[in-house]
């Protein structure tokens, strides 16, 4: 029996019970969508965090005090009580090849005052002035921290745009004054609002030069993190090396009392998070799929039962077992296969109709379409199996005698 | 062509042995039109199952066109069916969604004949069983009795078998329609050569063959020809 043949036996065997072959062809429809749909959401979250964290400067190594170890946080000491790093570390950090810039920064929290009675208890972040740039943030009114604030020890602040909302309303907070743990600083400059991730965006911070910080603000000599910015992404690991080796010199240890994130770390581990939760929606959407298969199953035993007589007669007239075998298993896999084709474009609507409601950005993937195609093809095989076996396995002159 | 030597049929259930055929021997030539007549029980239809390679014997040897196939397995007895023999069934057994044309390519389809070939050999047989070019793309439920029994001998012969069996090609029929679709057979026989065995439990559908065999609890009572 050729391809052509089996395609036409299976069309006019599904085209006369129409509304049967629907309803069975809906199981897996609504099984396939709502899998093509659930993973669509999970790469679209996948892809916002992507997007958020590369913003915040994708080509970052951040180097904390303190060893972090991959799971289990900060140990031995935390972060804000190790001491290791130190201004004189920065000197060796910036003769490394490959390396763009670097920011060091120190980081507290404290009381912020305006002049209009409004305060908030924020991260008052001491840089310097190549900060802005390695942190990818952009001003939206005013001066960043330049070189002669840093050697003045100078009283001035750039505001995060949240802080900015915060103390001084809708009003520009340009020229005005505030307090930082009750010592005047001048407002010379408001980040533009970044929405990034996590709570310690730099939305919600005030900066001040990092002297000022030191000697003024916090009472101390070292630095909370150092960020070095790469000249190439692709030189990523082979810099992140030469760091260590030369903040191991400078520190005169063995052992490094230093840790060094880059973003990809904080982006493999968020998209971990992101992949499990996907995996536990499609595994969702999956149980569904399998209840539709039952349904082609159940479709095609009774099926058949229904047939008997034709069965009987196609065997008489010379059908082998396997001419009825890929007979009924063609019909299972074309039901399977076409609830496959309509549940991937149902899929591709729900998440596009998602996406343009603005509800959550979905990502449909080429491979989740092929994928569902596989899947909704092995269903048909699977489940139609034991169907086909019976009908093939039927003693021709009992089926021909059957009413 | 047809050698039928002491063939037995045994059936059981359980402790209970049931024999349908006893120790059968017959001899069927090329082109002859044979009736096996007998009341119902008497073991006609287990004979045409065996004849027909549906099914094999207990024991003895059925050869057909000089080879033995009282031994062979399912697929083998599938591949002895699809070249070598043509049903015509009382219910009629055709697919009610399928046109004419299509209900008597069937065979061809198994056999694998493709295209032009398969439509060409399909419109040859219905011709030969005597059904108009007009009703080709009709189904089956559009028409009457005798034309759908014809369009079931023209499947039948459309593998150009070496024998046709017929299993009370009339029952369904009422006795004007059942003499056309007899007269057809007699005039395959007569005109194209063909070997027929007609099953039935009436004496008058026998008498259009040339040779009866009467059979009656599972053995041969009677062999006339006429």
């Amino acid at each position: 029996m050729i391809l052509a043949d089996l395609l036409q036996e299976t069309y006019l065997a599904l085209s006369a019970n129409k509304a049967r072959s629907t309803l069975t062809i809906l199981g897996i429809v609504i099984g396939i969508s709502s899998v093509i749909a659930m993973v669509s959401i999970g790469q679209g979250a996948k892809i916002q965090i992507q997007t958020s964290i590369e913003s915040l400067g994708s080509n970052l190594l951040t180097i904390l005090p303190g060893v972090v170890q991959p799971g289990r946080g900060i140990v031995s000491s935390g972060r804000g009580s190790a001491q290791t790093l130190e201004n004189e570390d920065l000197e060796g950090l910036g003769r490394i090849d490959g390396v763009a810039a670097i920011a060091p920064e120190l980081q507290r929290r404290f009381q912020v005052t305006a002049g209009t009675g409004n305060n908030t208890n924020t991260t008052v972040s001491g840089v310097s002035p190549d900060y802005a740039a390695v942190r990818n943030l952009t001003l939206a009114e005013g001066a960043f921290i330049n070189e002669s604030h840093l050697r003045n020890l100078g009283r001035q602040v750039v505001l995060g745009a949240t802080v900015a909302t915060d103390l001084f309303g809708d009003g520009s907070p340009l020229g005005k004054t505030i307090k930082i743990n009750k010592v005047n600083f001048h407002v010379i400059g408001v980040l533009a609002g970044k929405g990034g991730v996590g709570f310690s965006g730099p939305d919600d911070m005030v900066i001040v030069p990092l002297s000022t910080m030191q000697k003024i603000l916090a009472g101390v000599d070292y630095l909370s993190t150092i960020s070095v910015s790469i000249v190439d992404k692709e030189r990523m690991n082979e810099v992140r090396d030469r760091v260590s080796e030369v903040l191991l010199r400078q520190h005169r240890v063995s052992e490094a009392d230093f840790s060094i994130i880059s973003q990809e770390d904080i982006l493999g581990a968020l998209s971990q998070v992101v992949n499990t939760f996907t995996i536990f929606l499609a595994s969702i959407a999956g149980i569904s799929l399998v209840v539709g298969g039952i349904g082609i199953m159940n479709m095609m035993l009774t099926t058949v039962t229904e047939r008997t007589r034709e069965i009987g007669l196609r065997k008489a007239i010379g059908a082998k077992r396997r001419d009825i075998n890929r007979q009924f298993l063609m019909e299972a896999v074309a039901l399977t296969f076409l609830g496959g084709v309509i549940g991937v474009i149902l899929g591709w609507t729900v998440a596009f109709v998602v996406t343009a409601l603005d509800l959550i950005q979905t990502q449909v993937s080429l491979a989740s379409v092929f994928l569902a195609f596989g899947v909704s093809a092995a269903i048909g095989i699977v489940f139609g199996y034991y169907p086909a076996r019976r009908a093939a396995g039927l003693n021709p002159i009992d089926a021909l005698k059957y009413e | 062509m047809i050698e039928v030597e002491n063939i037995s049929k045994v059936y059981r259930d359980g402790e209970i042995k049931f024999r349908a055929l006893d120790q059968i021997s017959f001899e069927i030539k090329t082109g002859e039109f044979i009736a096996i007549m007998g009341p119902s029980g008497s073991g006609k239809s287990t004979l045409m199952h065996i004849l027909g390679a549906l099914d094999t014997p207990t024991s003895g040897t059925y050869r057909l066109d000089g080879r033995d196939i009282s031994t062979l397995n399912d697929d083998e007895l599938a591949d002895i069916r699809r070249n070598k023999i043509g049903f015509v069934f009382q219910s009629f057994n055709l697919l009610p969604r399928a046109t004419v044309l299509r209900n008597v390519m069937l065979p061809l389809v198994y056999q694998g004949v493709r295209g032009e070939e398969r439509e060409r050999r399909a419109g040859a047989a219905l011709a030969a069983a005597g059904l108009d070019r007009a009703h080709f793309h009709h189904l089956s439920n559009q028409l009457s009795g005798g034309q759908i029994q014809r369009v079931a001998i023209a499947r039948a012969l459309v593998n150009d078998p070496t024998l046709i069996l017929a299993d009370e090609p009339t029952g369904n029929l009422d006795s004007k329609t059942g003499e056309i679709v007899l007269g057809t057979f007699k005039k395959l026989n007569a005109a194209h050569g063909r070997t027929i065995i007609l099953i039935t439990h009436e004496r008058e559908v026998a008498e259009y063959a040339s040779r009866i065999i009467s059979i009656k609890d599972g053995a041969i009572v009677g062999d006339e020809k006429r």
